[in-house]
Order: structure tokens, then C-alpha cells, then sequence
């Protein structure tokens, strides 16, 4: 799949230079500093990076449910059906979230109210995005339930959030994100929570409904494995930006970027069978508080040359529809 | 549920013989005699053990307590030394008033306070945020004595808005009873508005910024929504808790504010029998007052289950 090729009118959801930023006592946090990229519709994009690197603010950017008073987002756009969500009133915003753009979050085991039951909180959704009465609103509740395959939805509609597993929780998040068929999904760590085996169940739930409502995914993960399971491109962040793009053959034939090279080592891989210590990156994520000279990734790179270190690379096509942004990126990829 | 009534039923008991134990004791140790109170100034003192005798003051002190307790059980409070009258029908009478205050006042303070708590919560730093910082300064510091001759001076003397004193049935018309206790309830609530409003704020603070706050919005929940639905029931324990015990306070609070506004509540009717020495009206306030609170209580834990679906007996 050529994405880059696809015309302008199948894309769903554009950032162009969005950059978020927090305020600490004494400090600036720069989160997300120029992030641009596309999610097509129906596609599945898979959001990768260590933990820290802004792939949960990225997310929580395009819903504009950043924490009102340390965040703000101080430049670029987001562009959904080509119309900025930054400039959309709180009301216009309420009617895209959770109708138009879902989310499912990381930690189901405190992402649901727990003084109602969760046929309340799906038939909430449904409510507030359609005209439909109370009952109506429960009926769907019960069919979502259904859908994610929760066994015995009839009861399961009126247990408490503390009544079922972790498991179950994201399985009804999923219900509740999905109830308004919405046209993108953002999923952020679904399953980072979760036991092995019940991961599996949720990313094959998460890549059926996918096929079954054609809806977009935006798939948030610091997991690679689970990328090459369940997504046709992918971004890799690093400090607030993106490192690189690529669909997902490609990026797994031939990393541009040497901290995709490094994610993909720190991968446990299947055919070796566990593996008792992967290797991991060595160094640590710099601190997003002051402004970073050169390439942020430099202080970690075994590529790093003194041009790293003094200017900051952009991202460039290294070969058609995948891009990286590494001053060596073509002697990364054939290393 | 069931056995979990009963246990705090049983443990009601106990706190209630504590109790009585307790007040029983403090009356009969406190200096001054009761019979040469009724006898009077100059009275033989053959009178005065006359009327020890018949008050059975004279037989040791256990056995007066059994005498007590079981009368109480039987529903026979005991005779007012100085009223000549039962004490029962003596509470009884001065009942209205004092449950009118103390109603309003508990009805005033939940809905300012907790609607104040939960804006500011909202808001935090804001406008309505730090006016709750500058009332509750004033609402806990400034005593009720002072906080009622304050609007009695502005809003009776001065504007003749409101009455300056008095108390009128509610028999005898629902208008005139409650323009007498808008000053008296304004002037007890203030402390508990604050008190609600603060503790509503801290316990909604901690609820906003809970996960699935950021849920409901990505639902796309309305800001009523999400404050008075998502929020406000799981910050209702806390306030609920607050809500109890602030009612146990009000006791204290309405004695002042019947003194105040001079309203004939039971307030007014302790305060006279302190100063008379009339055991059977203290001692029977006393220990309903208690029982009261402790029945207020066991309401309040038992509405928990109806709040958090995790509170289970
Ligand atoms: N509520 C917050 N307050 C201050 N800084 C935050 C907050 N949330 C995230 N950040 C900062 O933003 C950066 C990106 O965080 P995040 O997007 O949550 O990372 P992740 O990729 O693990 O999801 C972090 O380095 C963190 O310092
Ligand atoms: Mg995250």
C-alpha cells in the first residue's frame, strides 16, 4: 500500500506543526514540539516510542483533553475532514468527541466511573451523540457489550466497573468507544496494561472491529510487536517529534533511524522463543525542559557524528512514502 | 445488610449506655443540690432532706442510674424540678422551633455549600474560588452572636426588612413562620456553608482529576455532566460524612442562635434549666440529643451504599 500516493480527499485527520507545551512552577516542558502526519480513512497507524516521548499528549492534543490549566497547545493544527479542530468552540468540540473521534485509554482499571454501572456509561454515549431515549440507548449498550464479545451482555450491562476484570473493563471501553461508530479511533496503550494473554485477545478484538466497521485507528503503543500485529504504517516518536514514517514493511525491512534500529533490537522476538534479557537502548530520554541543540537522539546514537550534535535534522524522504529524520539515514539503512 | 444493621444497632446500645453513664455522672458530681434549690433561700434543712428523700437523692448512686435507665426505657423522662411539669411535654412544646432552625439551616448549608464547593472546584483560582477562600475566613471565625446582631441591625433595625426577634408556628401560616427564621438560619449557616463548601471543593478536586473524568469528556459529556454526575456522586461520600457530622455540631450552634434571635427552643429551655439545677430536663436533652446523632449516623452509612456501589455491609 503506496500511501503517499492516495489522494488528499482520503485523508481523515492531518496535524501540521502541533506543538504542546507544558507549564511547571519554574519550567517549560516542550511535549510535543512539530509533530506532522496523516491518518487516512480506514487505515491503521501505529504511534511508537518509548514511554515519555508524547505519543499520550499527541493524542490527548487532537481531543483538545489536555489538563486545562499546566498544557497548552501553542502552535499548528489538527485538521479532521480537513477542518481545524484548535479553532472549533468547546460545544463543536463536545460533538466530535466520542461521535466523530473515540478513545480508549491505558488503564482500564480506573478509566471507568466506578458509581455507575457500564450499561449506563455506554448508553451515556449514545445519548449525548443521537436523539435516542433511555431504553433504546441501553439496548445498544447491551449489543456493544456483544459486539466486544463480553459473555452474557444482558447481565453485564448493569454490573459496576469493580464487578468485572481488567480484561472485561477495556473490552467495555472498546463497547463505549465504538458505540457511536465513530470514524477514528484513538487507542493509547490498550493493552500495555493488561496480562500476555488477555493482550492478545484485546489487540485481535481491537484489529476484528477494525475490518468489521472500517473505522480509522490511530494505534498508540512503545511496543514494535504489536505494531507489525495490527497496523499498515507507522510513526516513531522520539522527545516530542517524529523520528520516522514508513509503512510497516518497509520500516521492518529497513529502519532509517537508528532509534527505530535500537526499538527494534529491545524487541522480544517470537521465533527465538522468550528471551531471558533484551537489549535495551542504552542512555536515557532527554529532558524535554531545555531546549535540545542538534539531533535529540545524538547523546544515544552509535551513528552520531559531529554534525548530530550541532544541527537538528528534519524529516526527508529517504525513498518513497517513508521518511526519517537522521543526518546518515541512508548509511542507517544500509547498515 | 441485614446483620450489618443489627451490629450497629447492638453497638448503639453500648455508646448509649456510655453516654448515659457518662451524663448521669457529670450531673450528679457537679457542685450544688437540687433539693436545696426547689426548697429555697433560708429553707429548714428538714425540708431539704425531705425533698432529697422523695427525689431519692439519698440512695447510693448506682441504684439512682438503674432508677434512671429504667425509667427512661418505660418513655417516662422524670418531672421538671422547677416547672412541676413532665419533662417530656416540656421538649415536646419547644420541639418546633428548634428542629424549624435546624432544618433550614442543614437545608441552606447543603445546597450553598455544596454547589459553592463544586464551582470553585471547577474553577479553581477563580473568581468563585477565592470568594470561597474569603467567606470561609469569615464563616469559621466570626462567632454566630455576632453574625446574627450584625443582620439583625441591617436587615431589621435599619431596613425593616425582616422581623428582629420572635418565633411564629408554622400553624399559623408557613409566610410569617419562615420570615422570623431566614436571619436566625442565615446566621447559623454561614459557618456550615463554608465548612460544606470547603470540604465539597477537596473532595471534588480529587474526583476531576481522576481518569475517568478525562473519560466522560472523551465521550463528550457537558461540563454539567460531567460535575454533577460524574463528579458529584463520587465526591458524595466525603460531603455525606461532613453533612452527619455537621448536624451533630448544629446542636451547639442552635442554642447560641435561639438565645440570639430569641426563639423558644429547647436551646433556651437547657439553658434555664442550667441555670435552675433542673436535672430531669438536662439530663433527658441530653441523652436524646445523643441518640439523635447517633441515629444520624447510622442514616449517613447506610446512604453510602446508595452513593458508591462498592460500599457493601
Ligand atoms: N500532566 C502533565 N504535566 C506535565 N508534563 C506532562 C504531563 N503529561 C505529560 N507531560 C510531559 O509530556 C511528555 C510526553 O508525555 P506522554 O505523551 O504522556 O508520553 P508517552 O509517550 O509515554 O505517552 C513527558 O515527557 C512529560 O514530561
Ligand atoms: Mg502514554
Amino acid at each position: 500500500m503506496q500511501m503517499h500516493q492516495t489522494a488528499r480527499n482520503d485523508v481523515l485527520l492531518e496535524l501540521r506543526d502541533l506543538e504542546t507545551r507544558f507549564y511547571g512552577e519554574e519550567s517549560v516542558t516542550r511535549a510535543l514540539d512539530g509533530i506532522s502526519f496523516q491518518v487516512m480513512k480506514g487505515e491503521t497507524l501505529g504511534v511508537v516510542g518509548e514511554s515519555g516521548c508524547g505519543k499520550s499528549v499527541t493524542a490527548l492534543s487532537i481531543l483538545r483533553l489536555l489538563p486545562k490549566v499546566s498544557a497548552r497547545i501553542v502552535g499548528g493544527e489538527v485538521r479532521f475532514h480537513g477542518c481545524n479542530l484548535l479553532e472549533l468552540s468547546d460545544r463543536e468540540m463536545r460533538k466530535i468527541r466520542g461521535d466523530q473521534i473515540a478513545m480508549i485509554f491505558q488503564e482500564p482499571m480506573t478509566s471507568l466511573n466506578p458509581v455507575y454501572t457500564i450499561g449506563h456509561q455506554i448508553a451515556e454515549a449514545v445519548q449525548i451523540h443521537t436523539k435516542a431515549s433511555r431504553s433504546v440507548a441501553k439496548a445498544k449498550a447491551e449489543e456493544m457489550l456483544r459486539l466486544v464479545r463480553i459473555a452474557d451482555p444482558e447481565r453485564r450491562v448493569s454490573n459496576y466497573p469493580h464487578e468485572m476484570s481488567g480484561g472485561m473493563r477495556q473490552r467495555a471501553m472498546i463497547a463505549m468507544a465504538l458505540a457511536c461508530s465513530p470514524e477514528l479511533l484513538i487507542a493509547d496503550e490498550p493493552t500495555t496494561a493488561l496480562d500476555v494473554t488477555i493482550q492478545a485477545q484485546i489487540l485481535r478484538l481491537i484489529v476484528d472491529l477494525k475490518e468489521r466497521t472500517g473505522t480509522a485507528v490511530m494505534f498508540i503503543t512503545h511496543d514494535l510487536g504489536v505494531v507489525a500485529e495490527t497496523c499498515q504504517r507507522v510513526i516513531v516518536m522520539y522527545a516530542g517529534r517524529i523520528v520516522e514514517q514508513a509503512t510497516i514493511n518497509d520500516l521492518f525491512a529497513s529502519p532509517a533511524h537508528p532509534y527505530t534500529q535500537g526499538l527494534m533490537r529491545s524487541m522480544p522476538d517470537p521465533r527465538r522463543g522468550r528471551q531471558r534479557r533484551l537489549p535495551e537502548i542504552p542512555g536515557i530520554v532527554p529532558s524535554l525542559r531545555d531546549p535540545i541543540v542538534g539531533c535529540s537522539f545524538a547523546p544515544r546514537c552509535p551513528f552520531a557524528i559531529d554534525i548530530c550534535r550541532e544541527k537538528t535534522p528534519v524529516l526527508r524522504d529517504v525513498r518513497a512514502g517513508h521518511t526519517a529524520a537522521c543526518w546518515r539515514a541512508e548509511e542507517v539503512m544500509g547498515a | 445488610m441485614a446483620a450489618y444493621i443489627l451490629r450497629r444497632f447492638v453497638s448503639t446500645i453500648a455508646v448509649m449506655a456510655m453516654v448515659g453513664i457518662f451524663i448521669f455522672l457529670l450531673l450528679r458530681l457537679a457542685p450544688g443540690d437540687p433539693a436545696a434549690m426547689i426548697a429555697g433561700r433560708n429553707a429548714a434543712p428538714q425540708l431539704i432532706a425531705s425533698i432529697r428523700e422523695q427525689l431519692g437523692l439519698n440512695d447510693p448512686i448506682p441504684v439512682q442510674f438503674m432508677r434512671w435507665v429504667r425509667d427512661i426505657l418505660g418513655g417516662d423522662f422524670g418531672t421538671s424540678i422547677f416547672a412541676g411539669r413532665p419533662v417530656l411535654e416540656l421538649i415536646s412544646q419547644r420541639l418546633e422551633p428548634t428542629l424549624s432552625l435546624a432544618i433550614l439551616t442543614m437545608i441552606l448549608s447543603v445546597t450553598v455549600g455544596v454547589s459553592f464547593g463544586i464551582l470553585a472546584a471547577w474553577r479553581t483560582g477563580g473568581l468563585v474560588d477565592r470568594l470561597l477562600a474569603a467567606f470561609s475566613a469569615v464563616g469559621y471565625s466570626v462567632p454566630v452572636f455576632v453574625i446574627g446582631y450584625f443582620l439583625i441591625y441591617f436587615f431589621a433595625i435599619r431596613t425593616h426588612w425582616l422581623p428582629v426577634q420572635g418565633y411564629v408556628p408554622f400553624n399559623q401560616g408557613l409566610g410569617p413562620w419562615f420570615v422570623h427564621l431566614i436571619l436566625p438560619t442565615v446566621a447559623l449557616g454561614l459557618g456550615y456553608i463554608a465548612f460544606v463548601a470547603r470540604v465539597t471543593r477537596a473532595s471534588m478536586l480529587e474526583v476531576l482529576s481522576e481518569d475517568y473524568m478525562r473519560t466522560a469528556a472523551a465521550k463528550g459529556a457537558s461540563s454539567y455532566a460531567m460535575l454533577f454526575q460524574h463528579a458529584l456522586k463520587n465526591a458524595g461520600v466525603p460531603i455525606l460524612t461532613v453533612i452527619g457530622i455537621s448536624f451533630a455540631y448544629l446542636i451547639g450552634g442552635v442554642v447560641l442562635t435561639e438565645t440570639v434571635f430569641n426563639l423558644p427552643g429547647i436551646g433556651r429551655l437547657v439553658v434555664n434549666a442550667i441555670n435552675n439545677r433542673d436535672y430531669p430536663i438536662i439530663q433527658s436533652v441530653l441523652i436524646l440529643t445523643s441518640g439523635l446523632y447517633v441515629l444520624i449516623n447510622l442514616a449517613v452509612d447506610l446512604a453510602y451504599t446508595l452513593i458508591d456501589p462498592r460500599i457493601r455491609y
